[in-house]
C-alpha cells in the first residue's frame, strides 16, 4: 500500500501529474476576488472565510476525476483489483495522496492568501485548523464519487453534480469555524460537527466506493 | 494448485456470450484459448481474474493465485521501465525485478519514461510484471500483440519456464505461440444461444 501512495505522489509531481493545478487555482480565487469585489477592507474581511473555503473546495474539486480514472484507462485498475491489496485500501491511499497533492498544500498556502482576503488574523489559526480537519472529507467524498463515475468518458460534470451535495455541510462548518474563530467566538460545535464528517467519511466511504468501482469494473 | 472452471457461462454488457464452459487447469500446463473475434475470450479471462462474476456456474481458484495480464500493460507514461516493475513487485510483495528485466530483455530500456518505449516494448513491460507477480496462474489476454517474432520465442520460454516451475497459464490467442505442450480449447463450441435472457439487468448493481 505504501508502494501505492509513493507511486501515486511521483505520478503527481512528474510532468503533466497535475500537483500545484489546485493550488494555482486556489491562488487565482485569493487574488482575482479582492480586484472584483474592490478594496474596501472590512467587506473583504467579512466574505473571506467563506471565499477561501470556497475557492479550497473548487480546488479540491478540479483534479478528482483523476483519482481513478487515470488507472482505468491504462488498465492499473484491472490490475490492482487483481492484486493482493483490498480494494478499500486502495481507495483509502489515493483518497490520501489526493488530500496530500491538493489538500494539505491549500491548507498550508491558506494563511498567506487570508492576507490578501483581509481576514483578521485571529483568524488565521482556525482557518488553518479547519481546512486541515475538514479538506481529507473533500478527498475522500471525491474518491467515492469518482469511483462511481469511473467508466464514464467525460463524467467530470456528473462527479461534480453528484460531488457537491454531499461537501455543502463540511463548507458551512469550514466557513462558520473561521467566521467565528475571527470574531473570538466559540468554534466548538462547527469544528466538531466538521471533524465529525471527515472522520465519518474517511471510515465509510472506502468500502462504499471499493463496491462502486468492482461493479464498474465488470 | 488447480484452477476448475464448471458450467460457468458469462456475459458481456448484459449479454451472455458464452455458456457450459467446463476446463481445468493444474500446475505445470497450459492452455490456449482460441475461437473468433467477439466469442467471449476476455470475458472469460475476465471472469476467471474475478474482475466479473459468471452468469451461472463457479470458478475454484487458490486464493491469491492468479496474475492477469489484460490488452492495456497498466503501464504509467511518465514512470521509468524499474520503477512501473518495482511498483508492481512490491504491491505483490515480492522481489526479482532485476530478474524480470533481464528475462524480457529489457536490460538496456531500464531507465526509459514508458511513454519513450515502442508498443513492443511496452508489451514487453507489461509482461515482466508477470515475472513478479509470484502468481502461479498466468491468465494472458493476447499477451503477444506488438511482440516481433524474437520476442514471441522469448515470452514462448518465460512461459514454458514458468510451467516447469509449477505454474500454469490460460492464454488466448490467435498465432501460434511454440508451446507444444498447451492444450487448445475452441470456445466456438461454447457460443451462447444469444435468445436466453441475461437476466438480472440493472438490479444486478443492487445484488
Amino acid at each position: 500500500m505504501i508502494a501505492l501512495l509513493v507511486r501515486d505522489l511521483r505520478l503527481a509531481i512528474r510532468a503533466g501529474g497535475g500537483f500545484g493545478l489546485g493550488l494555482a487555482f486556489f491562488l487565482l480565487v485569493a487574488v482575482l476576488v479582492p480586484l472584483g469585489v474592490g478594496p474596501e477592507g472590512g467587506l473583504l474581511a467579512k466574505i473571506a472565510p467563506g471565499i477561501l473555503w470556497v475557492g479550497a473546495l473548487l480546488a479540491c474539486l478540479l483534479s478528482l476525476d483523476r483519482i481513478f480514472a487515470l488507472d482505468f484507462e491504462d488498465g492499473s485498475l484491472d490490475l490492482l483489483a487483481t492484486a493482493p491489496i483490498p480494494l478499500e485500501g486502495v481507495v483509502a491511499i489515493k483518497a490520501l495522496a489526493h488530500w496530500l497533492v491538493t489538500g494539505l498544500p491549500l491548507t498550508l498556502a491558506a494563511p498567506l492568501l487570508g492576507v490578501l482576503l483581509n481576514l483578521p488574523l485571529t483568524g488565521h489559526g482556525w482557518l488553518v485548523l479547519s481546512l486541515f480537519l475538514g479538506t481529507p472529507a473533500l478527498s475522500v467524498i471525491g474518491a467515492f464519487g469518482a469511483a462511481l463515475t469511473v467508466g464514464l468518458k467525460r463524467g467530470g460534470l456528473l462527479l461534480s453534480l453528484l460531488v457537491l451535495p454531499l461537501y455543502v455541510p463540511t463548507l458551512i462548518f469550514g466557513a462558520e469555524v473561521v467566521k467565528r474563530g475571527a470574531a473570538g467566538l466559540s468554534v466548538e460545535a462547527p469544528l466538531l460537527l466538521m471533524s465529525a464528517i471527515t472522520l465519518g467519511s474517511a471510515a465509510a466511504l472506502p468500502f462504499a466506493a471499493a463496491a462502486a468501482l468492482r461493479i464498474n469494473l465488470r | 494448485m488447480e484452477l476448475i472452471v464448471s458450467d460457468v457461462a458469462v456475459a458481456r454488457g448484459g449479454i451472455p456470450v458464452l455458456e457450459g464452459v467446463n476446463l481445468s487447469v493444474s500446475s505445470g500446463t497450459a492452455l490456449v484459448l482460441r475461437g473468433p473475434n467477439g466469442i467471449g475470450k476476455t470475458t472469460l479471462l475476465r471472469t476467471l481474474a474475478g474482475l466479473q462474476p459468471p452468469l451461472q456456474g463457479t470458478v475454484t481458484l487458490p486464493p491469491e493465485g492468479i496474475a492477469y495480464a489484460a490488452h492495456a500493460d497498466g503501464l504509467k507514461a511518465t514512470l521509468t521501465v524499474t520503477e512501473n516493475l518495482h511498483f508492481w513487485a512490491s504491491v505483490n510483495g515480492q522481489g526479482g525485478v532485476e530478474e524480470a528485466i533481464t528475462r524480457m530483455n529489457l536490460a538496456d530500456l531500464r531507465d526509459r519514461r514508458a511513454a519513450n518505449l515502442s508498443a513492443g516494448q511496452k508489451r514487453r513491460l507489461g509482461l515482466a510484471r508477470l515475472l513478479v507477480s509470484g502468481r502461479a496462474i498466468w491468465l494472458l489476454d493476447e499477451p503477444t500483440v506488438s511482440l516481433d517474432a524474437a520476442s514471441v520465442a522469448l515470452f514462448a520460454g518465460v512461459v514454458r519456464e514458468h510451467l516447469v516451475r509449477g505454474g500454469a497459464a490460460v492464454m488466448a490467442t490467435h498465432i501460434d505461440l511454440g508451446i507444444p505442450e498447451a492444450e487448445v480449447l475452441d470456445l466456438s463450441a461454447f457460443r451462447a444461444n444469444r435468445h436466453i435472457p441475461a437476466g438480472h439487468g440493472f438490479d444486478e448493481a443492487f445484488a
